[in-house]
C-alpha cells in the first residue's frame, strides 16, 4: 500500500458565535494556514476534498462558497462529503492510495451558531418513525449513558472525572472553547449535566495529506516528521437505537481493527466523544489501557464545531506525532446518533516504519 | 502506480416517475440495489463497502440519510461513505466507489444515487435565500437560461435546435422503459408550442422532477471474471472544480468541463474523441445544453455543437448518439441524474440497454455537471478491459 501521511494542520478558534462572518470567511485563515505550513498553493494539490452540511447552513450547496474561499482557479479535482471532514479525509486518502494524486487539501467547517443545534440534529433521524418526534441529540445521548450507568461501566462521577480532564487538558488549547474548572453543574438530560455536554461552537479545520517522498519533503520545511496513516476504516451500525446494543460500539472496535489499532499498543488516542459517556465507551473499545494520552486537545468536550470535530481529532494526533510527542497515535471520528458510525486511523511517526 | 482495473458488473434502476407514493425512501434505495445485485449475481455478503450519493438533503428534508439507510443498503458492519457534489454526485459517487477499487481498498463495491423529489418541491429547494443569491432567480431554469442565450448569440445558432434536442431524447426515452416522461405523441410541433418558462427554454425543453434511484457493483479484475453477463471497464474517470461566479468565467464553456473531459481522454488514450467514441450520456437538464456540452466536451469546435444536433448526429441513429436513454429531459432524480448517465454508458458497452441500444457501442462517455456549471464528473467505459 502506498505510504500517505499527514504533513499540515490548521484550525480556527472554535466560539459558540461567529455571526460577523460567513462560512468561506471563518474558514479562508485556516486554509491560508495550512497552506502556507506546506508552501503549496491550492492549484498545487492533487485533489481537495471537503466535510460540511447543508442543513446546519441552511441552504442547499452551502460548500460551492467554501470552494469559491478555496480560490478553485484554474480548476481543480475536488469532492465533498456531506459529513464530517474525518470521512473527506478517507476520501482524499482512497484517492492519495490510487496513485492519481500525491496531495490532497482536505477541510471542514460548520457554524451552529444561526440555529439551534439540537433541533437541527432531530433531521438526520429516521424520517418516518423517529424524526417527526423530535427527539433531541442530548436526549439520545442521556439514553446511552443511563444504558452505560445501568450496566455498571461507568457512574456520574466517572464521567464528570472525564469532563474534568477534558478540561483541564484544553488548558493547553488556544484553539479550544471551555478551558480550566467546570463543576458538573445542573442536568440537562438525566443523567447529563452540563459538563458531560459539548459546547455548541463554530470552526473549521484543513488538513493537508501527501504520498511518499512529496511527504517527507514538504514536512521538513518546518522540520516536522510526517505522521505516516498505517491504516484507516469505517464502519456504520443499524440507525434503529432499538436493534443496537448502546453499551458498546462494534462498529468501532471493527474499524479500529482493520486499521491495524490493535496489532501494537498506541500511546495517543483522540477520541471524537461530544459526551463523557462516549469517552469511557470509546476507551473500553478501543481497550485503550491507563498509560495511553487520551485527547490531549480537550476533544469535543472542549470545542465542538459540527462536522470539523471528527477531523480535529485526526489533525490534533497526526499534529503530535509530527512533532514528536507521539509515535504511534489513534484518531477516532464519530456520525449520527449515539455513536452509530465511526472512523480509526492509525498515525506513526517515521520510527514507526 | 499499479491501480486494480475497475469494472461494472451489476447495474439497476427503479422507474423513475414523478411521486413513487408506494415505497419510503429507504423503499426506493433498495429497489435500485437489489436489481444491481441481481445482476451482478452477487448478494448482499458480496458487497464490502458502500458509496451513497445524493444532491441536497434539503430535497428530502432529511439531513444525512444515509445513517437512516444503512439499514435498508445492508450496510451494518460496513463502511459507507456519502457524497455530495450537488448536480454532478451521482458521477462522483461512482467514482469515489471506483477509486476503493482501484486502490484495493475493497474489492466489491454498491454504489447507489437518489432523490425522491416528491418529498418536497425542488424548484423551491434550488431558489436559495436571499442574501445567498439575487431575488426571483427562481429555480435552476432561472439561473441557466442567460447562460443559454449567450451561447445562442455567440454560436449563431438557429432557435429551433433546443426543441429538436427535447424532441430527440422525448423518443429516445420511449424506448427506455426506466425513462420517467413517455410521451407517445409527442411531435416537434408540440415542442416548440409549449410554454415559456425562462426564455428560451420552454416547458418541453426541460427536465421533469422525478423520483428515482440507480445503483452498480463495482470489482476488481477477479470480480469481474466471476460475473454473469458483460462487464463494463473503466477506462478513465475525473473530477473538476470551479468557482460558481468569477470575472472571466466561460458560463458558456466553463474550463472545469474542458479540463475534466481532456483528464479523461488522456487516462483513456483518446486523442479523437468525435471518432473514437461510440456513444454519450450527457447531463443535459435544459435541451440546449447539448450543444453546448457537444463543445465542452471536444465533440465539436466552437460555435459548431449546434450542427451537429441540427444534422442528427446525436440521433439515436445518427454517428455520435447522445443521450439514447432519453437523458436527465426525460428522467431527473437528480441526485441519481448523474450515475444513470454513468450506468447507462456501461450499459451501452455492456450490450444490455435493450431497445435503446447503440449497435455496436465499444466504448461510451458518462457525464454530469453540478452547481453553477461548476462541478464536473465524467467517467469514459469499453466494452474491453484497459490495456495493462
Amino acid at each position: 500500500m502506498r505510504e500517505v501521511a499527514v504533513v499540515a494542520f490548521a484550525q480556527s478558534d472554535h466560539v459558540r458565535d461567529s455571526s460577523e462572518v460567513s462560512e468561506a470567511e471563518m474558514l479562508m485563515p485556516v486554509l491560508h494556514d495550512v497552506l502556507e505550513q506546506t508552501g503549496l498553493k491550492a492549484r498545487d494539490i492533487g485533489f481537495i476534498c471537503s466535510g460540511s452540511s447543508d442543513y446546519l447552513a441552511g441552504r442547499a450547496f452551502s460548500f460551492t462558497m467554501a470552494l469559491d474561499g478555496v480560490g478553485a482557479w484554474p480548476p481543480v479535482a475536488e469532492s465533498h462529503v456531506e459529513t464530517d471532514g474525518a470521512w473527506a479525509l478517507y476520501e482524499a486518502w482512497v484517492h492519495l492510495l490510487t496513485g492519481d494524486a500525491d496531495t490532497a487539501l482536505v477541510y471542514a467547517y460548520g457554524k451552529s451558531s444561526p440555529g439551534a443545534l439540537r433541533e437541527v440534529l432531530t433531521r438526520q433521524l429516521d424520517p418516518y418513525y423517529l424524526a417527526p418526534l423530535w427527539p433531541d441529540s442530548v436526549a439520545l445521548a442521556a439514553l446511552q449513558a443511563r444504558a452505560l450507568i445501568d450496566a455498571g461501566v461507568t457512574d456520574e462521577r466517572a464521567m464528570a472525572a472525564v469532563a474534568a480532564g477534558a478540561r483541564a487538558a484544553a488548558d493547553g488549547n488556544p484553539h479550544a472553547h471551555l478551558r480550566g474548572e467546570v463543576p458538573m453543574g445542573e442536568y440537562v438530560v438525566h443523567p447529563l449535566r452540563t459538563g458531560d455536554c459539548p459546547p455548541v461552537d463554530d470552526g473549521a479545520a484543513a488538513v493537508v495529506l501527501a504520498a511518499g517522498d512529496t511527504a517527507r519533503r514538504l514536512a521538513r520545511r518546518h522540520s516536522r516528521r510526517p505522521a505516516w496513516i498505517r491504516g484507516m476504516d469505517h464502519r456504520i451500525e443499524a440507525h434503529s437505537l432499538g436493534v443496537r446494543d448502546l453499551t458498546d460500539s462494534p462498529s468501532t472496535r471493527l474499524a479500529a481493527r482493520n486499521a491495524g489499532a490493535f496489532q501494537r499498543p498506541v500511546d495517543t488516542a483522540e477520541l471524537h466523544a461530544p459526551f463523557t459517556s462516549q469517552q469511557v465507551l470509546l476507551r473500553r473499545a478501543l481497550e485503550l489501557e491507563e498509560d495511553v494520552t487520551v485527547n490531549p486537545s480537550g476533544g469535543a468536550l472542549a470545542a465542538n464545531p459540527v462536522m470539523a470535530a471528527g477531523l480535529i481529532r485526526l489533525g490534533e494526533a497526526a499534529a503530535r506525532v509530527q512533532r514528536g510527542a507521539s509515535d504511534r497515535a489513534l484518531a477516532h471520528a464519530t456520525s449520527g446518533p449515539c455513536l452509530q458510525q465511526n472512523l480509526v486511523a492509525v498515525l506513526e511517526g517515521e520510527e514507526g516504519e | 502506480m499499479n491501480k486494480e482495473p475497475v469494472a461494472v458488473v451489476g447495474i439497476g434502476q427503479t422507474k423513475h416517475v414523478a411521486a413513487r407514493r408506494d415505497v419510503s425512501i429507504a423503499g426506493l434505495v433498495r429497489e435500485a440495489a437489489v436489481r444491481a445485485l441481481e445482476d451482478a449475481g452477487l448478494s448482499w455478503p458480496d458487497v464490502d463497502a458502500v458509496v451513497i450519493g445524493k444532491a441536497p438533503d434539503f430535497f428530502e428534508g432529511v439531513m444525512m440519510p444515509e445513517l437512516y439507510l444503512a439499514d435498508a443498503l445492508g450496510a451494518v458492519g460496513k463502511p459507507v461513505l456519502r457524497v455530495h457534489t450537488a448536480g454532478s454526485v451521482g458521477g462522483s459517487t461512482a467514482l469515489v466507489a471506483a477509486n476503493l477499487v482501484a486502490a484495493r481498498v475493497h474489492r466489491t463495491v454498491l454504489t447507489l444515487a437518489f432523490e425522491k423529489q416528491s418529498e418536497s418541491n425542488a424548484m423551491w429547494g434550488l431558489s436559495l435565500p436571499v442574501p445567498f443569491q439575487q431575488p426571483l432567480l427562481a429555480g435552476a431554469g432561472g439561473f441557466f437560461a442567460p447562460h443559454i442565450r449567450a451561447y445562442i448569440r455567440r454560436s449563431g445558432a438557429p432557435e429551433t435546435i433546443g426543441s429538436l434536442v427535447a424532441y430527440k431524447d422525448r423518443r429516445n426515452a420511449l424506448k427506455n422503459p426506466y425513462a420517467h416522461l413517455h410521451e407517445h405523441d409527442i411531435t416537434l410541433e408540440k415542442v416548440q408550442a409549449s410554454p415559456m418558462l425562462w426564455d428560451p427554454v420552454r416547458y418541453s425543453e426541460t427536465c421533469p422532477s422525478s423520483d428515482g434511484a440507480c445503483a452498480m457493483v463495482l470489482t476488481g479484475r477477479d470480480g469481474a471474471a466471476r460475473a454473469p453477463r458483460p462487464p463494463a471497464w473503466v477506462h478513465g474517470g475525473a473530477m473538476r472544480s470551479e468557482p460558481t461566479l468569477f470575472a472571466g468565467k466561460d458560463c458558456v464553456s466553463p474550463r472545469a468541463g474542458r479540463d475534466c473531459a481532456a483528464e479523461v481522454y488522456r487516462q483513456a488514450g483518446i486523442t479523437d474523441p468525435r471518432r473514437e467514441i461510440d456513444v454519450v450520456e450527457m447531463y443535459v437538464p435544459f435541451s440546449w445544453y447539448e450543444p453546448m456540452w457537444l463543445e465542452n466536451l471536444g465533440f465539436a469546435a466552437e460555435g459548431e455543437g449546434w450542427k451537429l444536433t441540427g444534422a442528427g448526429v446525436t440521433a439515436l441513429d445518427g454517428d455520435l448518439p447522445v443521450n439514447p436513454s432519453g437523458g436527465v429531459l426525460s428522467a431527473n432524480p437528480i441526485g441519481a441524474s448523474g450515475m444513470i448517465r454513468f450506468a447507462e454508458a456501461a450499459l451501452q458497452v455492456r450490450g444490455g440497454a435493450g431497445a435503446h441500444q447503440v449497435d455496436g457501442a465499444r466504448r461510451a462517455l458518462g457525464h454530469a455537471y453540478g452547481g453553477g456549471s461548476q462541478f464536473f464528473s465524467m467517467w469514459l467505459v469499453g466494452a474491453e478491459p484497459p490495456a495493462a
